[in-house]
This record gives structure tokens, C-alpha cells and sequence, in this order.
């Protein structure tokens, strides 16, 4: 199982990185006041096809 | 503000690479489901392309699923996720040349494996059978989505990064990681190459990566599609934003532990096989907690099914997503695999997530989306989406339903033991009785073809009567 010299260090370098963006993420202020941004969605984000409709 | 103080503001999103890779992603899906019902007609009909090499089941099956999962699946997720971050961050693509680069050389891999496939040019590996130029191809590729899409989110004009993106960039980074690493080979030649790996070593790196394709390029990136385009054509916020972000890193985590499930009862040591059904256990909670958000987050909304077909899809999407994370999870229990284990169950549990989950809410988000990148609001024809769910759905369950049936009977008849221990059947006794099964799953795969023929229709008829006009950004207040 020599194949593990390789995959169990880059697991471990990959949850390090992983945790790393996590608190990026968290410092950051992504996570904070979340509900507006799933309401957010629902706000039109293409301003053409709001002013026409279907030619 | 006045106009001159937005000068050096982009006015309109770049969608040329979206409306690129959406229609390149019908033809692909036509092209894929076709090969498909082709191998389906060849185990049916063993001797219906006798002779002819570059027909032949052995090289027509990977072209079936690379093409499925790489071209359409693939195609499906660079237009939507340039479509979706770029509408979540309200800034254009970062360095559209590049995006454009990846639109060419993305298809020009699937074009190099639509070649090299039915000559036989492969390395074995399941989901990874492409050749060593092909694989850094697919390398320099995938390095330029990287740069574009994060690239992208580094120039955004909202600060929150919405979910969708993140499911997006995790699907993004993994494949980097997963490709990189399974593919490593020695090129011998021009077109033959041997892996960096071998025997069991080389399994589990395979299955690391084979479950992990499904896992981040079929699951993630998915789920990534599914958040922006649910909400969008519900008119519905997710049902639980902070829901969203748990599962997210859930899933993100656990996943990366299944692939042992693949090799349970093989070489591979006992303890990889125990952590391989573990973490596949695990994987439920936070799929299911994926495939709660989407539906629920039509609570209230429940009425608009009836009417909108789109909403079918990806709504039945997402409950074929709940049925094959559960399933899955049953199928990596050991004592189960060991009936489950080389039979056509698995080929069904594939299908169920397949056609059920990544076609299906591909096909809705590309029906949201196509018109949109045509000047529209909705596709040329609803009615033909209404009659393509039905056709599809109608196909998947004959499908699945046949090779649940097949598999189940297949594991049966080869673990049947007589009093004194010999096997009571022939290998080639339940070849012969899984026959029938056969021919159904190929009426299965018809009628799933059909429908998306009828989505091709649809799509020609919506692009010939839309105008691929640019779509502006609308003025936004910080956020």
C-alpha cells in the first residue's frame, strides 16, 4: 500500500487548504446575515431582459 | 451618478462562451444518449455491428460515457457556471479570450475522443480512458476555467459569494486535483501511455478518482447549477441558505473518503474497504440535506408544478438525486455489495443518478437558460418541454426499474450454492435470463433519447427566432 505515502499527506495538505479557505470565507464576512442573500437571488440580474420581453 | 462616472464600469455581461457551450451541450447530449442506446441495442443484439472494430461494445462504452458525463454534463456545467457567476458576482467573465479558449478546447477533447475511442486508443481507466495528449489537454484547459471563474469572483461588484459558487468552485479545484493525479502516466509513444500506478495501488487511486467524479463533477457541480436555476424559475429563495452552506462543506469533505466502496472484497485492505463504507454511510446526511433545500425550497410554491414543466425537471431531479444518495449508501454496505458487486444493479443505481438527477436538472437549467441567451424569456415551445419530461421520465424508470430486476436476479443466481456447495448456475445461465431486461433497457434508453431529441428541436427552433443580443448588467447597490 506504498500508494498511501502519497494520497494520506496530500489528503492532509488538501484539509489544511480546505480549513484555510473555510476561515478566509468566515473572517471574511461570508457567512454573516444570511438569509438576505439567498432572498437576493430572486432580484433580476439581467437588466435587458427585464426592460423587453420575447421579440 | 452620471454615465461618465461609470465610464470604466462593463455595461453588458460575456455571454458568447455561455450560448457556446449550452447548445454545444444539446448536441453533445444527442451524441452521447445515441452511443448509449447503440451499446444498449449491442448487449441486446450481441452480433449487430459483427466485425466492425470501431463499433465494437469494448470502445463504443467509454465513448458512451465520456461523452455523456464529459460532453453534455460538461458543456452543461461551463455554461451555466459562467452563465451563474457571472449574474451572482453582476460582473462580465474575467478574461474572455480565455473563456473562449476553453469553449475551443474543450470540444476539441471531445472531438479528440470521439477519434481515438473507436481506434481503440485508451488507458483502461474508467472515466479517464483518454490518452496522455488528450489528458494535458484536458490539464490546460481546466487550468483556464480555473483562472477564469475564480478570476471572476475576484472581480465581483456583490462582496457575498453566493452558494452557487461555491459548489461551482469546489467541483472546479476537485477535478484539477483528480484528473492531475490519476492520470499520471509514462508516455511510450504517441498515442500509448502506462500508468504512474499499478495492481491495487493504481485500483484505489482509480476508484479515489472514479467516486469523485461523481462526487464533485457530477454532484457538486450540479448542486452548484441547482441553487441558482430552482430559485430562479420558482421565484423562491432557497429554502435554507444557512442549510445550503453546512452541507456544502459536508459534502465537500465526506466525499472525498467513498471511493473504497467500488473495491469491497478485492485486494484493497480491509481497513480502506470499512472507511470506503463508512464515509459513503456518512454521504447521505449531507445529500439529503442538498436535495431537501431544492424541493422545499418550492414550499408555498407547490402549484406551480402542475403548469411548469421546467420546474418538473428540476424538482424530479432532485428527487432522483435523494434516491440515488440513498441507494448509493446502501449499495457501499458490504454485506449488500457483495450481491450488488458486478451485476447490472450498479448500471441501474448509475442511470437513476444519471438520467435522473444530472440530466434532468440539466435539462431544466438549460431550458431557463437558452432563451435567455436568445433575447428571450421562454423556450419556443413549452408544450414539447411538458411532452420531453414525460418521454424521459417514462424512460428512466424502465430503465432503472429493468436493472434493478436484472441485478438483483444476477446476484441471486451467482451466489445460489447446491447442498454440496457447487454453484447451481451457469455464468452464462443468467447472461441468458437477464435477456429480457436488456431489451427493456433499451426501450428505456429510446424513449430518453427520444426526449432529447425533442429538446434539440425545441433549442433549434428557440435560436432561430431569438437574436443573441448582449444582456446588461443592471446598476447595483453595494452588498
Amino acid at each position: 500500500m506504498d500508494i498511501l505515502y502519497l494520497l494520506i499527506p496530500m489528503t492532509a495538505v488538501l484539509v489544511l487548504g480546505i480549513i484555510g479557505v473555510f476561515a478566509w470565507a468566515l473572517d471574511r464576512g461570508q457567512f454573516d446575515d444570511l438569509e438576505q442573500h439567498g432572498a437576493r437571488i430572486l432580484e433580476p440580474d439581467d437588466a435587458s431582459l427585464d426592460r423587453h420581453q420575447a421579440p | 451618478m452620471t454615465a461618465n462616472a461609470h465610464a470604466a464600469v462593463p455595461v453588458n455581461y460575456t455571454d458568447e462562451t455561455v450560448r457556446g457551450f449550452a447548445l454545444a451541450a444539446v448536441l453533445w447530449g444527442v451524441v452521447g444518449m445515441l452511443v448509449g442506446v447503440v451499446i444498449a441495442a449491442q448487449l441486446t443484439f450481441p452480433d449487430l455491428t459483427y466485425g466492425i472494430s470501431w463499433l465494437s461494445y469494448g470502445r463504443l462504452r467509454p465513448l458512451h460515457t465520456n461523452a455523456v458525463i464529459f460532453a453534455f454534463g460538461g458543456c452543461a456545467l461551463f455554461a451555466t457556471s459562467y452563465h451563474v457567476v457571472q449574474r451572482t458576482c453582476q460582473v462580465p467573465l474575467f478574461l474572455p479570450w480565455l473563456a473562449k479558449f476553453t469553449l475551443v478546447g474543450w470540444n476539441l477533447v471531445i472531438v479528440l475522443a470521439a477519434i481515438t475511442l473507436p481506434l481503440g486508443i485508451t488507458q483502461g481507466k474508467e472515466y479517464a480512458e483518454l490518452e496522455w495528449p488528450i489528458d494535458l489537454l484536458i490539464a490546460v484547459v481546466w487550468v483556464a476555467y480555473a483562472i477564469v471563474f475564480f478570476g471572476t469572483i475576484g472581480m465581483r461588484r456583490v462582496r457575498h459569494i453566493y452558494v452557487a459558487n461555491w459548489f461551482f468552485g469546489a467541483f472546479i479545484i476537485a477535478v484539477a486535483l483528480l484528473h492531475i493525479v490519476n492520470s499520471a502516466a509514462m508516455p511510450v509513444s504517441l498515442w500509448k501511455s502506462y500508468s504512474a500506478y499499478a495492481g491495487v495501488q493504481d485500483a484505489m487511486v482509480q476508484w479515489w478518482y472514479g467516486h469523485n467524479a461523481v462526487g464533485f463533477f457530477l454532484t457538486a457541480g450540479f448542486l452548484g447549477m441547482m441553487y441558482y436555476y430552482i430559485p430562479k424559475q420558482a421565484e423562491r429563495p432557497v429554502y435554507s441558505y444557512r442549510l445550503s452552506i453546512v452541507h456544502f462543506w459536508a459534502l465537500i469533505f465526506t466525499y472525498m473518503w467513498a471511493g473504497p466502496h467500488h473495491l469491497h472484497y478485492t485486494a484493497l485492505p480491509d481497513w480502506a474497504q470499512s472507511i470506503g463504507m463508512l464515509f459513503s454511510l456518512v454521504l447521505l446526511a449531507p445529500s439529503w440535506g442538498g436535495m431537501i433545500n431544492g424541493v422545499m425550497t418550492l414550499s408555498g410554491a407547490w402549484h406551480k408544478l402542475r403548469d411548469d414543466p421546467i420546474l418538473k425537471f428540476l424538482i424530479v431531479a432532485l428527487s432522483f438525486y435523494g434516491m440515488s444518495t440513498f441507494e448509493g449508501p446502501m449499495m457501499s454496505i458490504k454485506t449488500v455489495n457483495a450481491l450488488s458487486h458486478y451485476t447490472d444493479w450498479t448500471v441501474g443505481h448509475v442511470h437513476s443518478g444519471a438520467l435522473g438527477w444530472v440530466g434532468f436538472i440539466s435539462m431544466g437549467s438549460l431550458y431557463y437558460l437558452i432563451p435567455r441567451m436568445f433575447g428571450q424569456t421562454k423556450m419556443f415551445s413549452t408544450r414539447a418541454i411538458e411532452l420531453h419530461f414525460w418521454i424521459a421520465t417514462l424512460g428512466i424508470v424502465l430503465y432503472i426499474a429493468a436493472m434493478w430486476i436484472a441485478g438483483v436476479m444476477q446476484g441471486l443466481m451467482w451466489r445460489a450454492l447446491n447442498a454440496d456447495g457447487t454453484l447451481v448456475y451457469t455464468f452464462v445461465e443468467g447472461v441468458k435470463a437477464t435477456w429480457p431486461f436488456y431489451l427493456v433497457r433499451l426501450i428505456g434508453g429510446l424513449l430518453y433519447l427520444a426526449g432529447m431529441l425533442v429538446m434539440a428541436w425545441n433549442v433549434v427552433m428557440t435560436v432561430r427566432n431569438g437574436r443573441a443580443v448582449p444582456s446588461a448588467i443592471p446598476r447595483l447597490a453595494a452588498a
